[in-house]
């Protein structure tokens, strides 16, 4: 589904990325682990052409999306969430998943001026769908609440729900358990199992541990810029490089 | 009631406004002052279009007014075309030259974006005093024909006011759908989180450039009905000083708020008739109001109703 | 005055413009690199060393060094209470918050000005008297002269400060990482304000040195200012060499086009060039490529 290909980033004399290179099957979990500084970020913006890698190639599915700039990802099923929430703070929550449903609804800037028929029922359709996207996520009841006011977990939730609207193939997801408690990391758990089942892959960058053995298929161990390890969670917990990089960093 | 039941009330209660209001004044000097705080509303909902949803700062939408003025009035002038003719090769004209510039501008942001449309304000500015045989340079250009419609001709304060109003709640309504559409909820998102827009498949840029376009052919046209209303155009009408009076009506009545824009082009329109001195101070003036409202009522005053009305609201169910 | 002659004429005009400009480009790039701001009143801070210093003449009649002195003192203190009432308060207010604050607050000096000395223009007697002098077949002016000495010594003054005074490199280490010079114990909030204090002090020298060559009236800064503005970004920010050169270039550029191609469109040629950079080459001909941290 979604393949990196010995991608190589640097930032003036730092290397951030450094011949990485890995396979996400289509339908599968994978996390992405490593300490601090690894390079995870870097990789998940590479990917959702938020920065320009200098080496490598990036594809999904059959295309290269290597050169692509981030607003065409979408479009080819491919979203990702922040690890500082990125909501569209002083619009609801309801309107943040409408804007999940932009490309999946296509009225112009005459057709909405106008209110022509078509953009009105195409509003009725998009405000039906944002709502059971709410309900998915289990924030339904949030829906008329500012989003810069809604308490982080629930922003978090938010945040998923806006990217599942559009309708992805594949969601890239930023350390979303940063910040939540346990109650709130279960609920997420349920819920990236309840996208899995629902045919969606998912990529993960993430420090709880727990979280990561939990729900992961695959994982994928970043160290200092390069791959040091991929395998099933059994196989990286087991992995002594993979002891030694995180021992090593306290 | 629905939001939607809501809105359309309003609205009409609002062009019921616009409609009685002459009778009201009975050709008292005021009724001038409408004209323009119609020609303003148009000007400030433009604006707001950028600046309020999308968020982006023009510091020289004054030139994009002067264009407009200006292409009809010398279209009409020294080329006999007519006037509705001229106004839409005017609007048209100005919206290209937008599109052009949109993209190279808009990559920009912040203090950029500002000095850039400064930059490009003043630009225009200087092209308008130097022209001099195409503009008739500082000292304006008169004899501009006013428009007619067959036998109506748009030469009495009360005819201008009914055709700029006209005009001017059409922009207001077509702006409130926009806002409350999915283009609307696309540019507030650029506004709040770009990245997240267009991780969302929002095409930032294309966007940008297409409100910015928008914005420039509602300003332009406001040029043309300026121009024909006024019959006389100079360049000072069109420099920085009114680009920032442009940003502080804005500003003032709230960013991302139509009727806001109402309220603060009503204002800064008003003002200067009621305060002699008003003149004077009117730089110190707006720079003070920019300053307070950003800092203490970033809602504008449609901001202040807004929670005035909730706060009502609550009190009412307590 | 034959072809070659008028060129040299253009070009000493340019330069002695140009150091003007680079002078205010260095303000603009001293509050930048401490602060990431754009400080859109620095045009005004131009303004008011040239206003002021006419005011302490004509109204106290006080020598010229000693009005100088005060004009000089009098816009630092506007730009320390400038960065107290309009920049601290804002720390985190959104960068669109920021950018109308910051507008507001220079068109309210400029409004202040406006009150105070009305819209007249007025003029400063040259440091040194009126008559030409003649250098390579050009005329000059001996303030031209006091343009060019001024400029360098500015310039060097703030190179040495900088480069080897304490507090020039606390400033220069917040410009790279304030959260790092905060940890081994700059305040970053004096450096801010102590930036603002440089660039109003520059920027008021600036407007005192071109004021006997200009008029001076309450709305030059936005004219100055832009073109200083455009001076910091052709040289990429850098509070040094590249901001003077970038100063220099279009000052050149300005005087040749406007003595070659028209001279009513000077000002406009001034915007265009800026209008060009930011198009193409926003981060200057000496500046490098930034890349944004998501």
């Amino acid at each position: 589904m979604l393949s990196l290909q010995r991608i190589t980033k640097k930032f003036g004399g730092v290397t951030a990325l450094e011949d990485v290179s890995f396979h996400v099957a289509g339908g599968d979990i994978t996390g992405v682990i490593g300490p601090n500084g690894a390079g995870k970020t870097t990789l998940f913006n590479i990917a959702s052409g938020l920065y320009s890698q200098d080496g490598g190639e990036v594809h999904l599915g059959e295309k290269n999306i290597s050169r692509l700039p981030t607003e065409r990802l979408a479009r080819l099923g491919m979203v990702r969430t922040f690890q500082n929430v990125e909501l569209f703070g002083k619009m609801t929550v309801l309107e943040n998943v409408m804007v999940g449903l932009h490309t999946k609804s296509k009225s112009g800037i005459f057709s909405c001026a106008c209110k022509l028929p078509g953009q009105i029922r195409e509003e009725k359709t998009i405000r039906s769908r944002a709502l059971t996207w709410l309900e998915y996520a289990g924030i339904a009841e949030l829906e008329g609440m500012t989003a810069a006011s809604l308490p982080f977990g629930k922003g978090r939730l938010l945040e998923i729900a806006r990217a599942l609207a559009s309708e992805p193939r594949i969601i890239l997801m930023d350390e979303p358990a940063a910040g939540l408690n346990s109650r709130e990391t279960m609920g997420l758990a349920e819920l990236i199992k309840k996208i899995k089942a629902s045919g969606i892959t998912i990529v993960l960058v993430e420090h709880d541990m727990e979280l990561v053995m939990d729900v992961c298929d695959t994982v994928v161990v970043l160290n200092l810029g390069r791959k040091l390890a991929a395998g099933t969670p059994r196989e990286i917990q087991e992995n002594p490089e993979v002891i030694a990089a995180y021992l090593g960093e306290g | 009631m629905t939001k939607e039941q809501r809105d359309i009330i309003i609205f009409a209660a609002f062009g019921l406004a616009v409609l009685i209001t002459p009778l009201l004044l009975q050709g008292n000097y005021l009724l001038n002052v409408f004209v323009f705080i119609g020609i303003n509303t148009m000007l400030a909902v433009a604006l707001n279009l950028l600046l309020g949803y999308a968020g982006q700062i023009s510091l020289g939408h004054g030139a994009f007014f002067g264009l407009g003025a200006y292409i009809s009035g010398i279209l009409t002038t020294r080329g006999a075309v007519d006037p509705w003719l001229a106004m839409v090769a005017a609007a048209l004209c100005v919206g290209v030259i937008a599109f052009i510039i949109g993209f190279p501008i808009l990559k920009l942001k912040g203090h950029y974006l500002a000095m850039a449309t400064l930059g490009f304000g003043i630009i225009v500015y200087i092209i308008f005093n130097e022209t001099v045989d195409w503009t008739g340079g500082p000292s304006g250009m008169s004899g501009i024909p006013v428009l007619s419609l067959g036998p109506l001709i748009f030469d009495s304060d009360t005819a201008n006011y009914y055709l700029i109003w006209a005009v001017t709640l059409m922009t207001m309504l077509l702006s409130i759908n926009l806002a409350n559409s999915r283009i609307g909820r696309a540019l507030r998102a650029i506004h709040d989180s770009e990245v997240a827009a267009r991780v969302m498949g929002v095409n930032v840029r294309l966007l940008k450039v297409q409100i910015f376009t928008v914005s420039a052919l509602i300003s332009a046209l406001a040029g043309s009905l300026y121009a024909h209303t006024m019959t006389f155009i100079a360049p000072a009408s069109f420099g920085f000083n009114f680009s920032v009076e442009l940003v502080t009506m804005v500003i003032i009545g709230g960013l991302g708020s139509i009727y806001g824009s109402f309220l603060g082009a009503a204002i800064l329109t008003l003002l200067p008739e009621f305060l002699r001195v008003f003149h004077d101070f009117d730089i110190v003036i707006y720079g003070l109001l920019l300053i307070v409202m950003t800092m203490f009522m970033p809602g504008g005053l449609s901001g202040g109703f807004e929670a005035l009305a909730a706060a009502i609201k609550r009190r009412k169910e307590a | 005055m034959e072809n070659s002659d008028q060129i040299i004429q253009y070009l000493l005009s340019g330069l002695s413009n140009g150091s003007i400009y680079a002078l205010i480009g260095f303000g603009f790039a001293i509050i930048y690199n401490a602060t990431g701001i754009i400080n859109f009143a620095q045009g005004e801070f131009v303004m008011l060393g040239g206003m002021l210093t006419i005011f302490f003449l004509d109204v106290f009649q006080v020598p010229i060094l000693t009005a100088i002195l005060l004009a000089v003192g009098v816009s630092t203190a506007v730009g320390v209470v400038f960065e107290r009432l309009a920049i601290r308060p804002l720390k985190n207010a959104s960068p669109l918050s920021l950018v109308i604050i910051t507008i507001g607050a220079s068109i309210l000096i400029r409004g202040a000005a406006m009150l105070v000395w009305g819209k007249d223009t007025h003029a400063l007697p040259p440091f040194s008297g009126n008559d030409p002098l003649f250098l390579m077949g050009a005329t000059m002016l001996p303030q031209n002269l006091w343009i060019f000495a001024l400029t360098v010594m500015i310039i060097m003054a703030s190179k040495l400060f900088f480069n080897y005074t304490i507090f020039g490199k606390a400033m220069r280490a917040c410009a790279f990482n304030s959260q790092a010079a905060s940890l081994v114990g700059i305040s970053v909030k004096t450096m801010v304000l102590l930036s603002f204090m440089i660039s109003a002090a520059i920027g008021s020298l600036a407007g005192i040195i071109i004021a006997p060559l200009t008029m001076t009236s309450y709305d030059m800064g936005i004219m100055l200012g832009l073109k200083g503005f455009c001076a910091a970004i052709i040289g990429g920010m850098s509070s040094g060499l590249g901001t003077v050169i970038g100063g220099l270039l279009l000052g050149i550029l300005e005087s040749l086009g406007a003595g070659l191609i028209s001279a009513g469109y000077k000002d406009a040629i001034a915007f265009i060039i800026l209008l060009i950079i930011l198009f193409l080459r926003p981060e200057g001909i000496f500046g490098k490529k930034e890349t944004e941290r998501v």
